[in-house]
């Protein structure tokens, strides 16, 4: 009687503990792609869709074969969470939040990779010999072609909260930014916005009174866009607004000459990896020189380009290092969420 | 004759033993002062930074209607990223509750003050952290509440700065020890030196050199040269004895001798039997052969007087060398000898004329003694590069195996001389003269037959 009591105890715990660790995170996509007659596996998790990877995993594969590949797609918060609390079994982190990486890497859970290609990397580009680089994303600003017809094009920040202020009829409900209290990139550019300057907070004061749509990320801002849904979008990356947009989109970039910061997408090995060192051969695949023409052709994301940056000197890259975990800190977030809805949301 | 010395080891190199251990001290601790000066630096300039990073915090505290209002500057963080890579860890506590950050960041182990931040070092999570902690109190609703700010980073960035450092301080320590080595090995080299000079001076010295050491030495080594020098002027003194006692005795020898000579002479003239006018002859033969030997013997000691105090005059020594053949030429004549001069004119020579004139005539009697009648001498003169270079050369019987060394001992003869009247002493004193004037004398077998005597000053 006792027994089948402990038994039945014991069963359900480790239900419970079977329950909490399988479904702890949730996952969007999953693929595994098998190589003839491989040996070994190397599994990725990445907040990057699998239409981007899946190219740069096949030519992986060629250059390096009998090696499969797992790939795991998630949100950058599910993605952490993965990582930091559930110390899940995964070989290489990518993820294009690089607060939550450099967390990542900061609390030890991550461990150090360095080859010849690490080497060679500008300094910017990785921190510690734990994150590394492979993309360099800007966040921009999107006009509809036909607001701005008879519209001047604003060159900076400054020239937004003129045009806005002179056409509050045009704009009202017709912009478009990120609701950064869902959205980690969202948040990122948004902080990394207050940080660089005060103009941030009196644009935002000015989209907010506007009655703007808040959107959980950039593709749906860009497909709002196309539909004429909004006319102007605020910090959207770059790097999709460029692979979408055609010659004959609606939507078009609006390059300002105050600043422009880049993000950049990261890839670590975390502490507990089985095969850190296939993870190891795919950082290198990614930041070698095939690698990164394949970043730019094949999945249309802009690779780690330091010239490009330093003859640019608006074009600011996002530092990575410990001064990103300021804006992780609870209370600072707490701090910055309110006043952004303040600003932001109006009823 | 060597004589092998028992070694008590070597002066040099207790000398240069001593000062490597100094130097390797000194280099030990040259190496260990620049480590703690330099990480002293290092730690300190890290508190810096920490501490300016904590104040940084701090600055930004106020009250607000919720109470606390906490607002960490991008900068606090910034500033540490960009000394090093290292990993940033941060707790701030009001009232002793961590309101955010590491709530694990071990604390310090004493309370910090308000006015300055204390440092301390920690293990956080098994990784070893420097830490500042900041205490700041803030009224809120005029009651006073405490904010402790703790901010910590790894020590990366300080390792490779001490390991830089190490590597430095040990390179400097290296080459302070090689340079002091390469001094200490010179200056025991130049130390010792005196002494090796002492020694080669007193190596290289003839035979008969019995002057006093004269070089200056250092004031450590004056007792040993001092007593080396009493002990040389008492072996001087000895050989004088000796010399006086020969010269003495040859001069007490030689006036009776010329009266039983006068008077064999004449026993002689007066003599009826051959066999007593063989007698006699032998007899004056003998007292010849002793009387030349005593003139030798006082011509000996006046050599050893006078090599000790050379009269060094300039003179001709062609001149000099043509008055001893003309001197020499009535003896040459009753042995129907021709000698041949070849002489390079007016050749001026620095030495002791009498000492020069006594060897040459030495060497001339020599020649005329042992050649055969009515044969050649020849006498030549030439200026070499190492002297005036004297040869004379005669016919005779040569040297018949005999060494010039064993020729030269004193009252030596050559084997095949025992009809000739001589005593030994001609050529020792040839180069006793020889070697007072720092030249060289040689006596060789002519291939021709004959022997050369070469005397070169």
């Amino acid at each position: 009687m006792r027994n089948t009591a402990v038994i039945t105890i014991s069963v359900i715990l480790g239900l419970t503990i079977w329950f909490n660790t399988a479904l702890a995170f949730d996952i969007e996509d999953e693929k595994l792609f098998e190589a003839k007659g491989s040996a070994r596996t190397v599994s990725i998790i990445s907040t990057t869709d699998l239409i981007y990877f899946a190219p740069l995993i096949d030519a992986f594969q060629e250059a390096t074969p009998n090696i499969s590949v797992q790939y795991t797609v998630a949100s950058s918060k599910e993605l952490f969470k993965a990582i930091y609390d559930e110390q899940a079994d995964y070989d290489l982190v990518i993820s294009s939040a690089m607060d939550l990486q450099v967390k990542l890497v900061n609390d030890g859970l991550t461990q150090a990779y360095t080859s010849s290609e690490t080497a060679s990397m500008p300094d910017w580009a990785h921190w510690r010999n734990h994150l590394f680089a492979f993309t360099q994303e800007p966040a921009v600003l999107l006009g509809s072609k036909k607001m701005f017809a008879e519209l001047n094009l604003p060159e900076n920040r400054q020239d937004i909260i003129t045009l806005l202020r002179e056409n509050p009829d045009k704009f009202k409900g017709k912009i478009g930014t990120y609701d950064i209290r869902d959205s980690g990139a969202g948040y990122l550019f948004a902080t990394q916005d207050a940080r660089q300057s005060d103009v941030y907070w009196r644009l935002a004061e000015v989209i907010g009174s506007l009655n703007p749509t808040l959107y959980c990320c950039s593709s749906k801002m860009l497909a709002a866009l196309e539909s004429g849904d909004i006319a102007l979008a605020y910090n959207v990356m770059g790097s999709y607004a460029s692979a979408v947009l055609k010659d004959d989109s609606n939507g078009f970039i609006i390059p300002l000459s105050d600043y422009t910061h880049f993000m950049l997408r990261t890839a670590l090995i975390p502490k507990q990896a089985d095969s850190a060192d296939l993870a190891g051969r795919f950082i290198d695949f990614l930041i070698g020189a095939t690698g990164r023409e394949l970043v730019q052709e094949v999945a249309g994301l802009p690779p780690i380009d330091g010239e490009a940056l330093a003859t640019q000197l608006h074009f600011r890259p996002i530092n990575l290092g410990p001064e990103l975990l300021v804006y992780l800190d609870k209370i600072k977030r707490r701090r910055f969420l309110k006043d952004w809805s303040d600003a932001m949301i109006r009823q | 004759m060597r004589y092998e010395n028992l070694q008590a080891g070597s002066l040099g190199r207790r000398l240069l033993i001593q000062l490597l251990i100094v130097a390797g001290i000194l280099s030990a601790l040259l190496y260990l002062a620049v480590r703690s000066v330099a990480n002293q630096a290092a730690e300190a300039s890290h508190n810096n930074i920490l501490g300016a990073s904590a104040t940084a915090i701090a600055e930004q505290l106020g009250s607000g209607s919720e109470g606390i209002n906490i607002d960490i500057p991008y900068s606090a963080f910034s500033m540490l990223g960009a000394i090093s890579d290292d990993r940033v860890f941060y707790r701030i506590d009001t009232d002793d509750i961590t309101a955010t950050g590491y709530e694990d960041l071990p604390l310090p182990a004493s309370t910090p003050t308000t006015s300055k931040p204390t440092y301390y070092s920690a293990l956080f999570r098994g990784t070893p952290i420097r830490a500042a902690a900041q205490l700041r109190v803030i009224p809120i609703n005029d009651k006073p509440v405490s904010v402790l700010i703790l901010v910590a980073q790894t020590q990366q960035g300080q390792n490779a700065i001490t390991s830089r450092v190490a590597n430095t301080a040990a390179a400097l320590g290296i080459g302070f020890f090689l340079v002091a080595g390469t001094m200490s090995w010179l200056a025991t080299r130049s130390t010792v030196k005196p002494l090796y000079s002492v020694a080669n001076a007193i190596g290289r010295r003839g035979a008969h050199d019995l002057r006093p050491l004269r070089s200056p030495v250092p004031s450590e080594l004056t007792p040993l040269v001092d007593s080396l020098n009493d002990f040389i002027s008492r072996l001087r003194g000895t050989l004088n004895r000796t010399e006086t006692f020969m010269a003495e005795a040859a001069h007490h020898i030689r006036t009776p001798l010329a009266t039983v000579r006068a008077q064999a002479e004449i026993a002689l003239r007066q003599a009826e039997t051959n066999s007593s006018r063989k007698t006699l002859r032998t007899v004056i033969r003998a007292v010849d052969e002793s009387s030349r030997s005593a003139s030798q013997l006082l011509d000996h000691a006046m050599i050893s007087y006078r090599s000790d105090q050379l009269s060094l005059d300039a003179f001709d020594y062609t001149e000099l060398v043509q008055d001893v053949v003309n001197a020499t030429s009535a003896i040459a004549e009753l042995k129907d000898l021709e000698v041949n001069t070849i002489l390079e004119p007016n050749l001026q020579l620095v030495g002791d004329r009498v000492l020069i004139e006594v060897a040459l005539n030495n060497l001339m009697d020599n020649a005329i003694k042992y050649s055969a009648p009515d044969s050649t001498i020849d006498v030549q003169l030439t200026q070499t590069d190492s002297g005036i270079r004297c040869d004379i050369r005669d016919a005779g019987r040569g040297l018949s195996g005999l060494s010039q060394s064993s020729l030269s001992e004193r009252f030596k003869r050559g084997e095949n001389v025992k009809d000739v009247v001589g005593s030994g002493l001609g050529l020792t004193m040839v180069e006793a003269i020889a070697s007072a004037h720092d030249g060289h004398f040689s006596i060789t077998e002519n291939p021709g037959g004959g022997t050369c005597a070469t005397l070169l000053l």
